[in-house]
């Protein structure tokens, strides 16, 4: 469920609580909605639309549930997107073999968390296992 | 759950995926493509993304599944219609989608099945 | 608040031609170039206009930022875009908002005289607004500055990667220069682009003009071919050079199967083929 309605202007961040697979769904949709309206290029704008795609599918499926907190940044001569994801879930164990291609939990968490990297400018991953995970990521426009 | 229709046109079926997908829908549409190739015989499954903006690495995998279950029961999944960006972030991604093959359009993609049929001795 | 308010409406009120007299006067004080300047009284109309319905309407005098301000936020980013794409500095942008200062300070003391912590604090306040609003102009200045810069990247790149159609299903790339990443992300997109817009199956990517191939640049062909094949077309590697196949033998890259010639010639002849195409010579 939203919490700030979607189309802007004014509003520079919100969330939005990931508990179902209509979540991912809507995440995308959201997602959709700012790179637009700040403009990104058609491939940016997919490749960030993605990235929140596998993240909010990895929040919901392995963290049981969580939430994507979305903030419009700049750093002085850009602007830029932020995504947080972050749960309560298991944690990840070993990050530097969850940000290896391929690894997978057992249905396939790899992909999506390494992959997700490489569609972002900025990419930073927090986790506690058996406390929760928080995946922030940064596209610049 | 609204399931994504499956045609039948020959020996082949047609797939046109117009909508954002849940992940369930997508699971669904493996299982009944399952079934109708089964049922049918079907030769060749034609799946059109052209309407796709997004393909993740779960529908991706989905597409991989179908493509692997097709070829076990002698038909060919050929994937048409993938847009630009798409492409791109999937290599950014790094889903290779090995093994599934593609064609610019459905007519291609068509032709690429009839081929393929001609090729197997056809029937 | 709400008191603040009736006095930011009895100024603007007060005499509002001689407001924005003063208000223009302090403003194109800074310089201001000509084409500027023709708009200026339009401009300061309006926004005087918006300001005054929003303190009509109660706005929150500290909070810029709420709804009721909308008017005024959506007046100053048309203004910035407007200057922006004219070639205002963000200097002269947001110093035509802060000088609307002078006639409001003026009217605030005015009304106020006599009453000296009740005019500061009405000062006070009215400072602040136009401070908020001045830096409400300078971000939007900036987005649309970068908009501009963007747009303008994006033709020059687009220039310098020209897709061309060699042939009925056939397209090449001259790739020239250094080929990076964001070179190859331009050149990716238009590729990828022009082969669903022309339905070409087969594209030609010439590195005569590439100078150097080390595993970067490998890799970032290896990316172009694989997302072409994704999409269902194919793709010949033209242009390789002695020393450039020598430099990838050595880095021991794998080309995956690409099929690679040293001609452009070479290549549209092998794409011909492919495309089921015959060339006869008659005898002249």
């Amino acid at each position: 469920m939203v919490t700030k309605p979607p189309t802007p202007r004014d509003a520079l961040s919100g969330s939005m609580t990931l508990a179902s697979e209509r979540d991912i769904v809507a995440t995308r949709r959201l997602v959709r909605e700012l790179t637009q309206e700040l403009k990104f290029t058609l491939v940016d704008q997919t490749k960030m639309i993605t990235a929140a795609s596998e993240l909010s599918r990895n929040a919901v499926i392995y963290g049981h549930g969580g939430v994507m907190r979305w903030e419009i940044v700049t750093n002085g001569l850009q602007t830029g997107l932020r995504l947080a994801f972050e749960d309560q879930g298991p944690g990840i164990p070993d990050t530097d073999l969850a940000l290896t291609d391929g690894w997978t939990s057992g249905t396939g968490m790899g992909i999506g968390l390494s992959g997700s990297r490489r569609l972002v400018n900025d990419f930073e991953l927090r986790t506690v296992v058996g406390a929760g995970t928080c995946v922030t990521v940064t596209r610049w426009r | 759950m609204d399931r994504i229709p499956i045609l039948k046109m020959g020996r082949c079926l047609l797939v046109t995926i117009q909508v954002d997908l849940l992940d369930q829908t997508a699971l669904a549409l493996q299982d009944d493509l399952s079934e109708r190739i089964a049922t049918t015989a079907a030769q060749g499954v034609l799946i059109d993304i052209s309407a796709l903006e997004i393909v993740d690495s779960f529908v991706g995998r989905i597409l991989g599944s179908i493509s692997g279950i097709a070829a076990v029961m002698g038909a060919t999944l050929v994937v048409v219609g993938m847009q630009p960006a798409v492409a791109i972030t999937l290599v950014e991604l790094g889903l290779s989608l090995a093994g599934v093959r593609t064609a610019l359009d459905v007519e291609r993609g068509m032709s690429l099945l009839q081929a393929d049929e001609r090729s197997r001795g056809g029937d | 608040m709400k008191q603040e308010n009736a006095l930011f409406d009895d100024v603007l009120k007060a005499g509002p031609e001689a407001f924005l007299e003063s208000w223009l006067s302090e403003a194109t004080q800074s310089g201001d170039s000509a084409p500027i300047t023709k708009t200026a009284p339009q401009d300061a109309r309006e926004l005087m206009d918006s300001l005054q319905d929003a303190v009509r309407a109660g706005a929150d005098l500290t909070r810029f930022e709420g709804e009721a301000w909308s008017r005024t936020r959506s007046v100053l980013a048309e203004l910035s875009r407007s200057r922006a794409a004219q070639g205002a500095s963000a200097g002269e942008t947001s110093y035509f908002v802060l000088a609307i200062k002078k006639p409001l300070f003026a009217g605030l003391r005015k009304l106020l005289d006599g009453s000296p912590q009740h005019a500061f604090d009405a000062v006070w306040a009215a400072s602040t607004l136009v401070d908020r609003m001045a830096q409400w102009t300078a971000t939007t200045y900036q987005r649309s500055r970068e908009d501009v810069i963007l747009r303008q990247q994006q033709e020059l790149l687009e220039l310098s990667t020209p897709v061309v159609k060699l042939w009925e299903g056939v397209l090449a790339v001259p790739m020239i220069g250094t080929l990076d990443s964001s070179r190859t992300q331009l050149v990716m997109e238009s590729l990828l682009t022009r082969i669903v817009e022309t339905g070409s199956e087969l594209a030609i990517i010439d590195i005569t003009g590439v100078p150097t191939v080390d595993t970067l640049v490998a890799q970032h062909l290896l990316k172009t071919v694989t997302a072409i094949r994704l999409m269902g077309a194919d793709c010949i590697i033209s242009g390789i050079r002695p020393q450039i196949a020598q430099t990838i033998v050595q880095l021991g890259i794998d080309l995956q199967g690409i099929i690679t010639k040293a001609t452009l010639a070479d290549a549209l002849s092998l794409a011909l083929k492919k495309g089921g195409w015959a060339v006869s010579r008659h005898a002249r």
